[in-house]
C-alpha cells in the first residue's frame, strides 16, 4: 500500500533515473567502465534515498539526483584522467579543468541523455551479444533492475542471471563495442536487432508463464518504454519501430481480460471486450497509421495489423477473419514458419468452415511435438461434431504443454466435451 | 508532552535494488507522515557517512568516525510524546530494523525550569 503511494507519486523514477544515469556514466567514462558507472549510480541512489527519507522528495526529484551524479562524475573522470587510457571524441573536453565540468553538465541535459540511452540501447542489442545476454543487459543497464529481479523475472537463479551478464561483457570487450560512434540506427541489421530484442523483452512479459503478474506487467511496460524513446527520435523513428509499439499497444490492450479470476488464461473467444483498454486501442491505432506513412513494410506491420483485427472487433463473431487470413498469408511469405502457418490455418478455419480449417491443419509438418497444434486440431474436430478425435487431440495436448494455465484450459475443454458426449 | 530523540543508526540499504530503495523509502515516508499527523513529528536530519573527528588536549583531527557501518549514526529525529514508553512505540515504527537497523531513544534535556 505504501509502496504504491510512493510509486503514484514518482512512478519507478529510482529505477529509471538509474537508466539514464548508467546510459550518460557510461558514455562519459567509456563502454568498459560499465562498472563505475554502476556503482556512481548506486551511490546517488544512495544518497537520494538517505537524504530524501527524512526530508521528503524534493521540488525536482531528477534534477537533484543528477547534481550528485555530475559531481561524483566530475570527481571520477578527475581521478582517472591521471591514469587516462578512455579514448573518446570527448576525452580532449574531459582532460582540461576548464571543460571539464561544463561538458559533464552538457551530458545532463535532457537531449543528451535521451541521445546516451538510444546509444546505449543499440550497444546492448549488438548483435554480436546473445540474446539472451542482450536481454539481461537491457534490463540491468537500460531498466535499473537488479540481477535477482531479472533472475526472478525469467524464472532462473542468479547465478544464470550473471553468466549471461558476464557473456555480453566478454563480447562488449571482443568487439570493442562502444557509446562514442553516432548512433547506428541507419546501418542495416543493427535496427533490427534493436527491435527484435525489444520483441523478445515484451513478449517474455506478455507469454510467459510466470505467476507474478506484475513481474510479467513490468517487462511488457519496459519493452513500450524503449520503443517509445526509440519513435521520439528522428534519427530512430522508422516506422518498424512505430509498427512494433502499434503491435504491442493492441496486445496490451487485452492483458487484463486474459487472465480469469483463477489465474487461468481467457481465449480471445472468452474474454470480456469491455475491459479491454480502450486509451491503448487508441494509441495502437495511431502507431499503425503512423507507420504506414513510408515505403518500409515490415513483419511488425503484418502482425500489428492482425492484432489490431482483433482490437477492432466488438465481438469473437465480429472478427474479420478474410483480414487475418490474408494478413497470415502475407506473413507467411515474409517469415516461414510452421507457427505463422498454424495461426494461419485457425484464421482459415474461421473465415470459411471449420473443415477447410482443419484441412490446412493436417498439410503442416514439423509442429507434432508443440501442444497448440494438437489444441487446434482438437477444436475443429469439437466444432465438427467429432468428440472422440477432439478428445484424443486434446489428450496429446495436454501430455506436450509443461504450463500448468494450459493444461487446465485443455482438462476443462475435455470435461465439456465428455458431458456433451454422455448425454 | 516532553521531547526525545530517536537516534538511527546503521541501517543500510546500499545492497537493496533501485526498486526496492525506493519501496523502502516509502516505509519512511508513511511513518513520517503519520508522526506529523499525530503532531508527534518536530524535526530531523540525515548525516552522511564519512566525516572527521576532533579529540584530546592537542585537538587532533582524524578522518571518520570509521566503525562498522551498523554503528555509523545514520540521522535523528526528534518527536513529541508523553514519556518513554510511548517515545519507545514510536521508535518501533522505524521502518530499518529488516536491514538491521538500531534506534536509540533519549530524553531532550529541559533549560526553562
Amino acid at each position: 500500500m505504501l509502496e504504491q503511494q510512493v510509486n503514484q507519486l514518482i512512478g519507478h523514477l529510482f529505477r529509471h533515473e538509474a537508466g539514464k544515469m548508467a546510459a550518460v556514466l557510461t558514455r562519459l567514462l567509456g563502454f568498459q567502465s560499465l562498472d563505475l558507472a554502476e556503482d556512481i549510480v548506486q551511490d546517488t541512489l544512495l544518497k537520494a534515498m538517505t537524504t530524501w527519507k527524512f526530508k521528503g522528495i524534493p521540488e525536482n526529484p531528477s534534477a537533484w539526483l543528477y547534481t550528485v551524479a555530475k559531481r561524483k562524475a566530475i570527481d571520477t573522470l578527475r581521478q582517472q584522467h591521471l591514469h587516462a587510457h578512455h579514448h573518446s571524441e570527448i576525452s580532449y573536453a574531459l582532460r582540461s579543468e576548464w571543460t571539464l565540468s561544463p561538458t559533464v553538465n552538457s551530458f545532463f541535459l535532457d537531449n543528451e541523455i535521451e541521445d546516451s540511452q538510444l546509444r546505449m540501447i543499440f550497444a546492448c542489442c549488438h548483435p554480436a551479444i546473445p540474446y539472451e545476454s542482450q536481454i539481461a543487459l537491457t534490463l540491468k543497464t537500460l531498466c535499473g533492475l537488479s540481477i535477482l529481479e531479472i533472475a526472478n523475472s525469467f524464472l532462473t537463479n542468479e547465478e544464470t542471471i550473471v553468466k549471461r551478464l558476464y557473456r555480453a561483457r566478454e563480447k562488449i570487450r571482443e568487439e570493442k563495442i562502444s557509446l562514442e560512434a553516432p548512433i547506428p540506427a541507419t546501418m542495416p541489421g543493427r535496427m533490427d536487432a534493436v527491435l527484435h530484442t525489444l520483441y523478445l523483452l515484451f513478449s517474455e512479459g506478455y507469454n510467459s508463464s510466470h505467476p507474478d503478474r506484475l513481474i510479467r506487467h513490468e517487462l511488457c511496460e519496459e519493452a513500450m518504454r524503449l520503443c517509445l524513446l526509440l519513435i521520439n527520435n528522428p534519427i530512430t523513428k522508422a516506422p518498424k519501430a512505430q509498427a512494433l509499439l502499434a503491435l504491442m499497444c493492441f496486445q496490451a490492450s487485452r492483458e487484463d481480460a486474459r487472465l480469469g479470476k483463477d489465474g487461468g488464461i481467457k481465449l480471445l473467444r472468452e474474454q470480456d471486450r469491455s475491459i479491454w483498454s480502450q486509451p491503448l486501442i487508441e494509441k495502437g491505432k495511431f502507431y499503425l497509421e503512423q507507420s504506414a506513412e513510408g515505403d518500409e513494410f515490415s513483419e511488425y506491420h503484418i502482425e500489428a495489423a492482425i492484432a489490431g483485427c482483433h482490437a477492432r472487433a466488438s465481438t469473437f463473431e465480429e472478427t474479420n477473419w478474410e483480414t487475418i487470413e490474408t494478413l497470415y498469408t502475407a506473413l507467411l511469405r515474409m517469415k516461414p514458419s510452421p507457427i505463422v502457418e498454424l495461426n494461419r490455418a485457425i484464421a482459415v478455419g474461421y473465415a470459411h468452415s471449420p473443415k477447410d480449417g482443419l484441412e490446412a491443419l493436417q498439410k503442416i509438418k514439423d509442429l507434432e511435438n508443440h501442444y497448440l497444434y494438437h489444441a487446434a486440431i482438437g477444436d475443429f474436430y469439437s466444432e465438427l461434431g467429432d468428440t472422440k478425435n477432439a478428445c484424443l487431440k486434446y489428450e496429446m495436448a495436454v501430455s506436450l504443454t509443461s504450463s500448468n494455465t494450459e493444461k487446465k484450459l485443455l482438462r476443462s475443454k475435455l470435461e465439456a466435451l465428455r458431458r456433451g458426449s454422455e448425454k | 508532552m516532553e521531547k526525545y530523540m530517536l537516534i538511527f543508526f546503521g541501517g543500510d540499504p546500499s545492497h537493496l535494488s533501485p526498486e526496492a530503495q525506493q519501496a523502502h523509502m516509502g516505509k519512511w515516508f508513511a511513518w513520517v507522515e503519520k508522526l506529523r499527523n499525530e503532531n508527534r513529528y518536530v524535526g530531523g536530519e540525515a548525516l552522511l557517512p564519512g566525516g572527521k573527528t576532533i579529540k584530546g588536549q592537542k585537538k587532533a583531527v582524524t578522518d571518520g568516525p570509521f566503525t562498522e557501518s551498523k554503528e555509523v549514526v545514520a540521522g535523528y529525529f526528534v518527536v513529541n510524546a508523553k514519556n518513554i514508553e510511548e517515545a519507545v512505540q514510536i521508535g518501533k515504527d522505524c521502518p530499518d530494523y529488516e536491514l538491521g537497523g538500531i534506534v536509540e531513544v533519549r530524553e531532550v534535556m529541559k533549560f526553562d525550569m
